[in-house]
């Protein structure tokens, strides 16, 4: 039960936080919400133990037994990474965004997106029903949506959430598909359950369109090329978003996906390959984009994508693991694996880190362009330190955490070069160091260009008052900083405590989970990893000396490809084609409207009748027509005919409200006087609206329209009238299932309401009750908006930064 | 050119209290007779809108000061939060608990959390309903 509180917590929070903001609109709303993320982390750490010697929590709460939804959460050693990182780190993001933002900004609503984000980042985590994970994954793309917007008066704001939207969305909608077809495949909805179905799943020929879809997603948000395009330009939102959503936590969301299904799609050659090549390229043009970056954040954006394609290609290496390969040594790919999730830890340390450094620098000294930034180690000694750990840390060096795992991956590329797969060669190993050295030079240059050189910039410097922030805005960067350290001399610590249930999650048919976790150590020899790691920081080195010299290369054809290019384009292209598109139908007639919709109606349910035609019309139940049945009839039939032939609005008006109260008096006669009732107070309604805007409306013009015009408007009205009239009669006179009136005659025991209608609205139909007051409400606020906001189009002025 | 709407505003300062006491009426019946969330909800937003046409909007503004799109939101919110209480209770969404209670004026009086559910049907048509003629009036004038 503890698990559905958990997930529950931050959105109940995420709720009070408008209201307790009313009433204390300053900085000190962060301390409130600080204990959120806090007291979750703490609970999420006492399950460590008890995960670790091979436990698991699983809780159901029944939820739509028609449907097999069910809230189903699941902890283990996988989720539990994720969970620690999403509450950990959104302890430190949010000490963090109480010093950076201001008062000014609308913290209210920053905070509440904040927990808003939270909550559906655990629920995706956590859960094991694949839609109930669905839902959450797109709450976290609302809710990062809604971050990356949260300086909306800015354009570049805008446009980053827009595209961070659409492309997480699309991928979402993919991946809900490749659901649904598991779910064909398999039965449930449960991934555990799945997960113990797998070996029969390659069998069926959705198998491999549902896996493409399910990577589609993951890939899309873990930006992993060529969906990466989105997170640089989400970098407009504030820092610690950043630091939180699109380095630590929402963009591994992905990665947890892959690592999660990996026990149900492991056994295909097909999804190694996608995992792995895709991480790679992701991690090459990832850091290869970063070097060429002058601001701060965007460089970081790079690093991070690139990071997140290590990541992700180390979870292909280690899915190898699974395949079907004689005389393979398991424990080489299942490190691989381990790897990964060992870099997934590090790379939240030391990315959350520099990410908030940067923060601090761009808050003391208005920039992130590092042309501007130089020589402020003097300036920032704290801010400098914490800065180099995370830097070095990224690029591989001891004695930082970062190290650790990166000679794990450079072990794990060199030895999957030698699995014996079509494709798999010497390339793996270059390209794994090749991205490592360009991640050499970017880190030094986060490190030597902002802190060293350009001494004659040191004067400015000390004018402007550049120095260490205060304490506060230093407490969460420092915390990251000793865990980079830390990590690095017990990183077994974090192994046994942490990772094994991780792996033993990841390898569920694999037993015993000890084989599974290597020993960690920081001297392993003199191996060709650390070799690897020696020519990465003596190349790197050069490189970053001669920077100027070969940074032109950016300028040359493969290299100056954007595919951001070609996102542009397709949404001008869509953008203009649906404008045109739109204005061809869209034609201000409302007689074109009803053209449009009864034609439809009558090609829907002419098609409709024409499949299930049956002329056998059977009158033997009806009731016989009364005399006063057939005069209200009359007097509708007249009313409607006389309509069209009156010259003047006020009597076709009242005409209609003839035909609508005769309804009414139908439904008295045929004792139906919930309806009747409705049916009256609806018409008067309509009348007092009538009144409000009859003086308005233009003059009352008979139209004259050519022959054909006519021909059409005839053969839609008796199109339309016909096919209502046989639809009628097919559906009295032909019974093809059990009528359920029955159970609805018993409603007095099963409900305790007598009144049949009302029972049905509000007890045996009661959820279409509910979502059609929604949609009531949605109609009420949509005429409101239409009419009030119209005017106020063009009047502000900012809008467009 | 200023009406003389005496006999209109007399007669509605009347019949509103009348057509509002209905409208409760019909809402409560509901359980048993004809009546219901819907129906009443109409009735109340009829009273309301005569008491808008009558009078100024303004002056009826002050009478009752409400906010027409939070009345609708807020019925909204009931109809759901209240579907979705039996679920802190092990029951499924939407499962509309009744029991007898004995009430000091009412006697022994059945009541149900439907009625909870109605009364969210209820505002949010009434809310709906005044909101789309007010903006189309204010509109319009």
């Amino acid at each position: 039960m503890i698990i559905p509180i958990l997930i529950l917590v931050p959105f109940l929070a995420s709720l009070f936080v408008p209201f307790l903001y009313t009433y204390v609109r300053s900085k000190k709303i962060g301390w409130m919400v600080l204990p959120v993320p806090l007291i979750l982390f703490v609970i999420l750490s006492f399950q460590i133990p008890s995960l670790a010697s091979g436990e698991n929590l699983f809780h159901t709460i029944r939820w739509l037994n028609a449907a097999d939804i069910h809230f189903t959460t699941h902890l283990d050693g996988l989720s539990m990474i994720l969970g620690l990182l999403i509450t950990g780190m959104g302890t430190l993001v949010v000490m963090y965004s109480i010093y950076y933002l201001s008062e000014r900004e609308a913290l209210g609503r920053f905070y509440m997106y904040l927990l808003l984000f939270m909550g559906s980042m655990l629920g995706v985590v956590f859960s094991d029903n694949v839609l109930v994970l669905y839902v959450f994954w797109e709450l976290t793309s609302v809710s990062s949506f809604l971050l990356i917007a949260f300086w909306h008066q800015r354009k570049n704001s805008r446009a980053g959430a827009k595209k961070a939207m659409l492309i997480t969305v699309t991928g979402g909608i993919g991946m809900l598909v490749g659901f649904l077809m598991l779910h064909q495949m398999t039965g449930t909805y449960s991934i555990q359950e799945m997960i113990g179905m797998a070996g029969t799943l390659p069998t069926y020929d959705l198998f491999i369109p549902a896996m493409l879809l399910i990577l589609l997603g993951a890939f899309t948000k873990s930006a992993q090329f060529p969906f990466h395009i989105w997170l640089p330009d989400a970098m407009e939102a504030p820092t610690p978003v950043s630091a939180y959503l699109h380095s630590a936590t929402m963009v591994k969301a992905g990665i947890y996906l892959v690592a999660r299904f990996i026990p149900v799609f492991g056994e295909s050659e097909l999804w190694f390959y996608s995992v792995t090549f895709v991480g790679l390229l992701t991690l090459l043009w990832g850091s290869f984009n970063a070097v060429r970056q002058n601001d701060l954040k965007a460089l970081l954006a790079y690093s991070t994508i690139s990071q997140l394609g290590l990541i992700m290609s180390l979870l292909g290496i280690g899915s190898a693991a699974m395949l079907d390969i004689p005389g393979a040594d398991k424990t080489i790919y299942t490190a691989a694996a381990f790897a990964g999730l060992f870099h997934l830890i590090n790379h939240s340390t030391f990315k959350g880190a520099l990410f908030m450094i940067i923060g601090i620098v761009d808050h003391e000294l208005g920039t992130r362009d590092i042309r501007k930034l130089g020589g402020l180690a003097v300036f920032m000694p704290i801010t400098f330190t914490i800065a180099l750990a995370g830097s070095f840390s990224m690029a591989g060096l001891p004695p930082f955490n970062g190290f650790l795992s990166k000679e794990l991956f450079l072990e794990a590329s060199l030895a999957v070069q030698h699995l014996a797969l079509p494709g798999v060669h010497i390339w793996i190993p270059i390209v794994a160091w090749v991205a490592s050295v360009l991640t050499f030079v970017y880190c030094m240059i986060i490190v030597f260009q902002t802190f060293f050189g350009r001494q004659q910039q040191q004067p400015a410097w000390v004018d402007r008052g550049a120095h260490d922030p205060r304490p506060g805005m230093l407490v969460a960067p420092s915390i990251l900083g000793v865990m980079i350290v830390g990590l690095f001399f017990f990183p077994n610590v974090l192994g046994k405590w942490i990772l094994k249930p991780a792996m033993a999650a990841v390898y569920p048919s694999f037993g015993n989970p000890e084989s599974l976790v290597p020993h960690i150590a920081a001297w392993h020899g003199l191996n060709p990893a650390l070799w690897m790691t020696i020519g990465i920081i003596l190349i790197g080195t050069i490189l970053y000396i001669f920077l100027r010299q070969w940074r032109r290369i950016y300028t040359i054809a493969p290299f100056s490809w954007k595919i951001d290019n070609i996102y542009a384009l397709l949404l001008i292209q869509l953008e203009g084609n649906s404008y045109h598109l739109t204005n061809k139908y869209m034609t201000g007639h409302l007689h074109r409207y009803f053209t449009y919709i009864l034609l439809f109606f009558i090609a829907m349910m002419g098609t409709a009748l024409s499949f299930v035609w049956r002329l056998a019309f059977n009158f033997s139940e009806d009731s016989v027509v009364t005399v006063n049945e057939y005069i209200l009839v009359m007097v509708m039939m007249s009313a409607a005919v006389a309509i069209l032939f009156v010259n003047s609005r006020l009597i076709a008006i009242l005409l209609n409200g003839v035909l609508g109260f005769t309804v009414a008096f139908l439904f008295v006669v045929l004792r139906a006087p919930d309806l009747a009732l409705t049916q009256i107070v609806v018409e008067t309604v309509t009348t007092v609206l009538f009144l409000l805007t009859f003086r308005f409306m233009p003059d009352w013009k008979k139209e004259r329209p050519r022959r054909p015009v006519k021909v059409l408007n005839a053969f839609i009205a008796v199109a339309s009238g016909l096919i209502v009239i046989i639809t009628a009669l097919m559906v009295q006179g032909n019974r093809l299932f059990d009528p359920i009136s029955k159970y609805f005659e018993d409603a007095k025991t099963l409900t305790g309401g007598g009144n049949i209608v009302n029972a049905i609205l509000g007890d045996f139909r009661a959820f279409d009750t509910m979502l059609e007051i929604v949609v009531l409400l949605i109609g009420g606020l949509g005429v409101y908006v239409l009419i009030k906001l119209k005017d106020k189009k063009d009047g502000d002025g900012n809008e467009n930064q | 050119m200023k009406i003389n709407d005496v006999i209109l505003r007399t007669v509605t300062k009347i019949v509103v209290f009348i057509i509002l006491t209905f409208g409760v009426e019909l809402f409560i019946s509901g359980h048993n007779d004809p009546g219901g969330g819907f129906s009443g909800g109409l009735v109340l937003a009829s009273a309301l809108l005569l008491l808008y046409m009558t009078y100024d909007i303004e002056t009826v503004h002050k009478g009752i000061p409400f906010d027409f799109k939070k009345i609708a939101g807020l019925g909204v919110f009931l109809a759901v939060a209240s579907s979705a209480v039996p679920m802190l209770f092990s029951n499924q969404f939407l499962n509309q608990a009744k029991g007898e209670f004995a009430l000091p004026v009412f006697g022994a009086t059945e009541l149900s959390m439907v009625l909870l559910f109605e009364a969210g049907v209820a505002l949010t048509v009434v809310g709906v309903v005044v909101t789309i003629l007010l903006t189309i009036s204010e509109d319009v004038s």
